[in-house]
C-alpha cells in the first residue's frame, strides 16, 4: 500500500478575502518521505501547512490527508498528525514534562502511558534533566526541541514542521537537524517548510519551490540544482564598478551571468575557468569565490529574487 | 470565510477531549490557587463584615431579616459572577495571544467545542469551591435561614455559566486587553452595585430597573435569596432560571463562533 | 501644587531635571493614546466612584437614614461621598504605580530603554508618579465637580479638597511604587489587592471608626487611607480644625519616606 500517498492535493486554493495565498497547487507525499516547502515569506507555505494540518479549510480544490477529508474528519486526521508550529506555543504555566503529558491527554492517551511517553521523548530530545523545570528559562533551541517532542507524543504518521530552525543559532540548528534525521531514519514522514536552502538540502528527499502561492519547481534537491543551475557558481565583488555594469561586460562568460546589488554571479560548469575569464574581460574584482551551486541559486533563477528579506 | 470544519455533521464536543481541556486548566490552577483565595473567599467575607455587620448595624431590617442575612445571597451570586468574568477575561485572552494554548490544542483532535466546554467546566469548579467556602462562613454568621440553602451552589454554577460563556466570546474577539477594563466598569461593577446585592432593585428608579433585569447577577441573587431566606423570588423560579440558561446558551454559541474565527486566522 | 513642591524638594537633593521627568510622563501619555479604547478607558475611570456613591451612598443610604460623625449629623450619602473621593485618589494612584509600574520594571523593559538615555532612576520614579497624579487628578477633579453640583460639598470645600486629593495621590503613588520595587512576582499583587480592599472597606469609609472595637479602631487609625478619608471629609463636610493638619502631615511623611525607598530600590533594580 506504499502507493497510496499520505498527503494528496489537487488544485488546492486558499483565499483570504481578495488575497489568494495558495493558488491551485498539486501535491503528493509518500509514506516515509521527507518533503519540503521552500520559498520566501508570503509564498503560501504556511497556509498550505495549515490546510494539511486541518486547522484551515481549503477554499477550493481537493485535499486528502491519510485518505480522509479535512472538512469532515478534521479531529480524526489531527489525531494522527504531529505539528511543530512556527511560533512556539508551549504552555508557560506548566513544567516541561507537564507540557507533554497535557498534550498527550488532548489525544485521549491514558495518564500512565502519557507519562511514560513523555519520559521517552524528553530523553530523545535531550531534555530529560529539565523535566520538572519551567518552560520559560529554556533556550530557543531547547524550546523548539520540546515542541518537537510534543509533536511526537501521539506517535504521528506525519510530522509537520513549520520553519523548524528559524531564529536558532547554528549549534541549536545542527542538534535539531540531527534529531530530525533520527526520525527520518525511523520512517516517520516529515513535511517541513523552510526558507533556508541548507536546511532543505540537508533534510528533504523531495521539495517544491513556492512563489506567489504557486509551485514553480519540484524535485529532489540534487535534481533541482541540476535542472535550474550549473554545478558551480563564481561570486565576484568589485570596488568601484557597479555589478550591473560589470555584468554587461562579462556577458558570455559561463552559462549565465546575474547582477545582484552587491555582487555578480557567474554560473558555470567549471568555476575556476569562468573566474579566470572574468578576470580577463572585466575590471579586477575585489574578491572571488568559487563554490558549489545551491538551492539558493535555483531559487534566484526561478523567482529572480534573493531570499534575504 | 469557511468556518473551521469540525461541526459539519460531527458532534461539537467529545467528552474525553473536553475533560483533557479541563485537566490542563486544573493543572495550572494547582500551581496558582493561592491567589484565588483572596478574590474568591477573603474578599466576599470582608465585604460581609464591612457591610453586613458594619453598615448593617445602621440599616436594621430589610424584608423582615437583618441586613447581613439579606446581603449574603447577593454577595454569593456576585462572587460567582465576578469570578466567572475575571477568569474568562485575561486567562482566555492570554491563551490566545500570549501562550497560544488554544492554537496548540487546535493542532490536536480537540475541537473548538471542547475548548469552550472544558473551560466552562473549569469555571464551574472554581466557583463551586468559592461558593462552598463562603456558604460555610455564612452559616457560621447565622445567615442561612432556610433548608433550601444547599441549592445555592447550583444557582451559582448557573450564574457563572451565564457570565462566563459570553465573556469567553468577548475575550476571544478583542484585540486589546484594554477592553476588559471597560467590561468591568460598565458591566461587572454596575451589576454588582445595582443588581440587588446591596439593596432591593425595587428601590431603583423605575426607568433603570429593567437594566438590572438584564444582568444574570440579579436573577442569581434573587434565586439565592429565596433559597437562603425561604421566600419567593420576584419572578417565577422558572423565569429566573430561563434567563440564566438563555445567557449561558447564547454565550456558548457566541464563544464557539469567536473561538472558531480566532483560530481560523 | 503639593506634588510640584515635593518634586522640587526631592529634585534639588538629587539633581533632577524637570525636562527629563517630563519626558517620562510624555512617554506614558503617548503609550496611553496608542490604546484602542483610549477615551473610553480614560472616561470610565471616572464612573467607578460615582457608581459606588449612587449604590452605597444613595441606594443603601436610603435604608440607613442619617449618620452622626465628627459631631455632625449628615445624610449617609454625604458621609460616604468624601470617602469615595479619597478612595478614587488612592486607587487611581495605585493602579498606575503598582501593576503598570511593575510590568514596566520587570517585563516591559521600558525602563531599561529609558535608562539608556540620560534619564536617571529617580527621574523615572518622579515621572511615573507625576503621570499617576495627572491621571488621578482628572478623576478626582470631575468627582469634586459632581459633589458640588449635587450639594454634597460646598464650593469652598471642593476647592480645598482638590489639593488634598493630590496629596493623597502622591502618598499612595509613592507607597505603591515603593511596594512595587519590593514585589517578587505577580503573586504578591494578590496580597496587595487584599490589603487595598481591606483599606477600602474599613478605613472609616462606609461606617464611622467609632463603630469599631477599640483595638480595631486603633489599627485603622494607623493606616493611611483613614487619614486620607478624614482629611477629605473634614475639608468637604467638616469639621475643620487642627486635626486636619495632622492627617495631612501623616500623608506628607508617608509620601517622602516611600519616595526615598522607591528611588533607592529602583536604582538597585535597574542599575545592576
Amino acid at each position: 500500500m506504499a502507493e497510496q500517498p499520505l498527503i494528496f492535493a489537487r488544485g488546492l486554493v486558499k483565499r483570504f478575502g481578495d488575497f489568494t495565498a495558495v493558488d491551485g497547487i498539486d501535491l503528493s507525499v509518500a509514506p516515509g518521505e521527507a518533503f519540503g516547502f521552500l520559498g520566501p515569506n508570503g509564498a503560501g507555505k504556511s497556509s498550505t501547512m495549515r490546510m494539511i494540518g486541518c486547522v484551515s479549510l481549503p477554499t477550493a480544490g481537493e485535499l486528502r490527508i491519510l485518505g480522509m477529508d479535512p472538512a469532515r474528519q478534521g479531529p480524526a486526521i489531527r489525531a494522527r498528525l504531529g505539528v511543530c508550529p512556527q511560533l512556539d506555543n508551549l504552555d508557560p504555566d506548566l513544567t516541561v514534562e507537564e507540557n507533554l503529558i497535557t498534550y498527550a491527554r488532548y489525544f485521549g492517551m491514558p495518564r500512565g502511558l502519557a507519562r511514560r511517553r513523555a519520559a521517552e521523548l524528553l530523553e530523545f530530545v535531550r531534555l530529560a534533566d529539565r523535566a520538572g523545570g519551567k518552560v520559560e528559562p529554556l533556550s530557543g533551541g531547547m524550546k523548539r526541541r520540546l515542541t518537537i517532542a510534543r509533536a511526537l507524543v501521539n506517535e504521528p504518521d506525519i510530522v509537520l514542521l513549520d520553519e523548524p530552525t528559524t531564529g536558532l543559532d547554528p549549534q541549536a540548528r545542527h542538534l535539531l537537524w540531527e534529531r530530525l534525521f533520527q526520525l527520518k531514519r525511523r520512517g516517520v514522514t516529515l513535511v517541513l517548510t523552510t526558507h533556508y536552502m541548507d536546511e532543505a538540502e540537508q533534510l528533504c528527499d523531495r521539495l517544491v519551490v513556492m512563489d506567489g502561492g504557486r509551485i514553480v519547481a519540484q524535485g529532489s534537491p540534487r535534481a533541482l540544482i541540476a535542472e535550474h543551475s550549473t554545478p558551480e557558481v563564481v561570486e565576484l565583488r568589485y570596488g568601484q564598478e557597479s555589478p550591473a555594469e560589470v555584468a554587461v561586460k562579462l556577458a558570455g562568460v559561463g552559462r549565465r551571468v546575474d547582477a545582484l546589488p552587491d555582487r555578480v554571479l557567474v554560473y558555470a560548469e567549471d568555476g575556476d575557468a569562468a573566474a579566470a575569464q572574468a578576470h580577463e574581460r572585466g575590471p579586477a574584482p575585489a574578491s572571488v569565490l568559487v563554490r558549489r551551486s545551491t538551492l539558493e541559486d535555483v531559487f534566484l533563477h526561478l523567482t529572480g529574487r534573493t531570499l534575504v528579506d | 470565510m469557511a468556518a473551521v470544519g469540525d461541526a459539519r455533521g460531527a458532534r461539537p464536543v467529545s467528552p474525553a477531549s473536553t475533560l483533557a481541556v479541563l485537566e490542563r486548566a486544573l493543572t495550572v490552577y494547582r500551581r496558582v490557587w493561592r491567589g484565588s483565595v483572596f478574590s474568591g473567599f477573603l474578599f466576599p467575607v470582608m465585604f460581609l463584615v464591612a457591610f453586613g455587620i458594619g453598615v448593617g448595624g445602621r440599616v436594621g431590617q430589610v424584608g423582615g431579616v437583618d441586613y447581613l442575612a439579606w446581603i449574603v445571597p447577593g454577595v454569593l451570586a456576585a462572587t460567582a459572577f465576578q469570578t466567572a468574568v475575571g477568569e474568562c477575561a485575561f486567562p482566555v485572552f492570554g491563551d490566545f495571544r500570549w501562550t497560544r494554548a488554544y492554537h496548540a490544542m487546535r493542532a490536536t483532535p480537540v475541537r473548538v467545542g471542547d475548548m469552550v466546554a472544558g473551560w466552562l467546566l473549569y469555571i464551574v469548579v472554581r466557583v463551586e469551591i468559592a461558593t462552598a467556602a463562603f456558604l460555610l462562613v455564612s452559616a457560621l454568621f447565622g445567615a442561612l435561614r432556610s433548608p433550601w440553602a444547599p441549592l445555592t451552589p447550583l444557582v451559582c454554577a448557573l450564574v457563572a455559566l451565564a457570565a462566563a460563556a459570553p465573556m469567553m466570546g468577548v475575550a476571544a474577539r478583542v484585540e486589546h486587553d484594554g477592553w476588559f477594563a471597560l467590561v468591568f466598569r460598565f458591566v461587572v461593577i454596575p451589576s454588582t452595585l445595582f443588581g440587588g446585592v446591596f439593596f432591593p432593585v425595587e428601590r431603583l428608579p423605575a426607568v433603570v430597573r429593567p437594566l438590572a433585569w438584564l444582568s444574570p447577577l440579579w436573577h442569581g441573587a434573587e434565586l439565592n435569596r429565596a433559597a437562603t431566606l425561604g421566600g419567593v423570588p420576584p419572578w417565577p423560579v422558572a423565569a429566573h432560571l430561563g434567563v440564566l440558561v438563555a445567557f449561558a446558551a447564547a454565550g456558548a454559541v457566541l464563544a464557539w463562533r469567536c473561538f472558531s474565527r480566532r483560530l481560523e486566522d | 501644587m503639593t506634588m510640584m513642591a515635593a518634586a522640587r524638594v526631592a529634585g534639588r537633593a538629587a539633581g533632577v531635571s524637570p525636562g527629563r521627568v517630563g519626558a517620562v510622563i510624555a512617554r506614558n501619555v503617548g503609550a496611553l493614546r496608542s490604546g484602542p479604547a483610549y477615551w473610553w478607558v480614560l472616561l470610565s475611570g471616572f464612573f467607578e466612584p460615582v457608581l459606588y456613591l449612587l449604590s452605597i451612598g444613595v441606594g443603601v443610604g436610603a435604608m440607613v437614614g442619617t449618620i452622626e460623625a465628627g459631631g455632625r449629623v449628615m445624610s449617609y450619602a454625604a458621609f460616604v461621598a468624601p470617602a469615595m473621593l479619597a478612595v478614587a485618589a488612592m486607587s487611581g494612584a495605585l493602579a498606575e504605580t503598582t501593576f503598570n509600574f511593575f510590568f514596566k520594571v520587570k517585563y516591559g523593559r521600558t525602563f531599561e530603554a529609558v535608562l539608556a538615555t540620560p534619564v536617571r532612576p529617580v527621574e523615572i520614579a518622579l515621572g511615573e508618579l507625576g503621570w499617576a497624579m495627572i491621571r488621578g487628578s482628572v478623576y478626582t477633579g470631575a468627582f469634586i465637580v459632581l459633589l458640588v453640583a449635587t450639594g454634597l460639598s460646598s464650593v469652598a470645600g471642593g476647592l480645598l479638597a482638590f489639593p488634598a486629593t493630590m496629596l493623597v495621590g502622591v502618598a499612595f503613588g509613592a507607597l505603591g511604587m515603593a511596594a512595587s520595587t519590593l514585589m517578587r512576582g505577580w503573586q504578591d499583587f494578590d496580597l496587595m489587592a487584599a490589603g487595598q480592599f481591606a483599606l477600602f472597606l474599613f478605613s472609616g469609609t462606609f461606617s464611622p471608626v467609632g463603630d469599631y472595637p477599640a483595638a480595631v479602631r486603633a489599627l485603622v487609625e494607623a493606616l493611611p487611607l483613614y487619614h486620607a478619608v478624614e482629611l477629605v471629609r473634614g475639608l468637604t463636610v467638616g469639621p475643620g480644625g487642627w486635626a486636619l493638619a495632622g492627617h495631612a502631615g501623616y500623608l506628607v511623611v508617608l509620601a517622602a519616606g516611600c519616595l526615598a525607598v522607591a528611588a533607592r530600590r529602583l536604582e538597585r533594580l535597574l542599575c545592576r
